[in-house]
């Protein structure tokens, strides 16, 4: 049985394409991946992101404990502050990669990818000190995130917030939007500006209603899943399970900006360290597409005839109009400029190692 | 717009229109529609023997590469250059699309697709 969120009728009744995104039944598309994405750039777009996972970790340690368990710092964020951070075990390999919302030194809410929402929850319980708590409350939430150039004016409609004071990467943890009282950050998924919205589920509907509303004059429609990847992809953003795994260190994944080697402990430390002194053998770049072709996760990546790599993720870009991948190579081929094959369906077909991102981050300063 | 009575049509969700000894082949709506925005088209070679059932050539989306099966046997006398360029031509005006041309080498094997109510009723129990 799929698990659906407050907002599935919601979907429907919009005419939502459903599909199984990791155990959810979500819309892929409503009119037309190409056109959400597009809106999502031009003006703003309203997704359902209610199957995230929400993990709060409180009590006297729970600073010491979080800053172990993940690899970027949050010692030095202020309460108000999200930090980004991958994740991981103790070889280096990732776990996940989530966000941490600092409310104050003893509480903090993680939010976790969906699909490893478990066995993310399981890792803590198993790492947890005597001095903290951790409680697993992703079915209490919704989440709904508001994307795009227009999305503060719309957001600034239903809220006495001043939306313009918060910087990207900064949350109000209790302010109200349309009645309803929700936790504002200022973050998203699709390298634009925008909003993600964390509040009780039984107001997703509510809300939804109201955000709609308020946009209707902006241009702001809803916009699925599918839009959701290739505005992630075209912003390089990496998404777990592709450009991170068990598999994949955060190091290799082009994440080093998000691990601290310079902290005194932390989960995977020892790992990364050596594969960050002994040279990383193999590093994530971004490609484009010469030949033509369309380049898909898992295909393999060649040079002269020698397998040098896979794609982890590939698309047709919607802003750019052309087709890009990510793909992990051997480092030596994780250059600008370098050409590779990308084999699609028994046939080389030539590409080029591009600077990412694909697109620019539209981010509010 | 083309008269669908006329058309052929496969469990794979390809159309077929027959002129003579040649068959135009396309993806229906249901296809067009189930796929998403179309944006690559792999087409095959002018000249190649495909067997019915066999791969015709690859349908790209903004999220999966699908294949377009051959409804009839045959040698590819013509593909549609046109869907190089603009491959959103499927998804805007899928039966009067053709993907390929195909000189048959056995009209007979026509007999075992659907015609159009038959599809139809097909795609609606599929649903």
């Amino acid at each position: 049985m799929l698990k659906r969120t407050p907002l599935y009728d919601k979907h429907l009744q919009l005419g939502g394409k459903m599909t199984n995104f990791g155990g959810w039944e979500l819309p892929v598309q409503y009119t037309g991946i190409i056109d959400e994405h597009l809106k999502v750039r031009s003006d703003a777009g309203l997704f359902d992101v209610s199957h995230m996972g929400e993990i709060w970790v409180t009590g006297a340690g729970a600073e010491a404990f979080l800053q172990k368990l993940v690899t970027n710092d949050i010692s030095r964020a202020a309460p108000g502050k999200a930090v980004y951070s991958p994740v991981c075990y103790p070889d280096g390999g990732t776990v996940d990669d989530l966000i941490v919302y600092k409310y104050a030194q003893d509480r903090f809410l993680l939010v976790v990818n969906a699909s490893n929402t478990d066995k993310d929850f399981d890792w803590i319980l198993k790492n947890l000190p005597d001095d903290c708590t951790a409680e697993n409350k992703s079915d209490e939430y919704a989440q709904l995130a508001l994307q795009g150039p227009r999305a503060e004016r719309i957001l600034q409609k239903l809220t006495d917030v001043p939306l313009n004071t918060i910087r990207f990467f900064n949350f109000v943890p209790e302010a109200v939007v349309g009645g309803v009282k929700v936790m504002i950050s200022r973050s998203g998924y699709t390298g634009e500006d925008g909003f993600e919205l964390y509040f009780d589920r039984d107001r997703a509907v509510e809300l939804w209603d109201k955000i709609m509303d308020a946009g209707s004059e902006e241009g702001l429609v809803p916009a699925g899943l599918g839009a959701r990847d290739t505005l992630r992809f075209e912003a390089a953003l990496p998404l777990y399970g592709h450009e991170l795994s068990e598999e994949i260190t955060p190091l290799e994944a082009g994440l080093g900006r998000f691990v601290k080697l310079d902290k005194p402990d932390f989960i995977g430390k020892t790992a990364l360290e050596k594969q960050k002194s002994e040279g990383v053998p193999r590093l994530l770049a971004g490609f484009e597409m010469i030949d033509k072709g369309v380049p898909r996760s898992q295909y393999t990546v060649e040079v002269g005839g020698e397998t040098v790599g896979y794609v982890t993720s590939g698309s047709y870009a919607p802003s750019l109009g052309k087709n890009f991948g990510l793909a992990i190579l051997k480092a030596e081929y994780a250059v600008e400029g370098q050409e590779i094959d990308v084999v699609i369906r028994g046939r080389r077909m030539k590409a080029r190692v591009v600077r990412l991102p694909f697109y620019s981050k539209k981010y509010a300063k | 717009m083309s008269d669908l009575k006329e058309f052929k049509f496969t469990r794979e969700h390809e159309w077929v229109k027959v002129e003579g000894d040649m068959a135009y082949v396309g993806i229906t709506d249901y296809a067009q529609e189930a796929l998403g925005d179309i944006v690559f088209v792999e087409l095959p070679e002018v000249g190649a023997q495909i067997g019915s059932g066999d791969v015709l050539g690859v349908v790209e989306s903004v999220k999966a590469a699908s294949d377009i099966y051959c409804p009839v046997s045959g040698t590819v006398e013509q593909v549609n250059e046109e869907l190089q360029d603009s491959p959103e031509k499927l998804n805007e005006a899928p039966y009067e699309t053709w993907i390929a041309v195909l000189k048959m080498d056995d009209p007979a094997e026509l007999d075992s697709l659907m015609d159009y109510d038959e599809y139809e009723k097909f795609c609606a129990e599929g649903d």
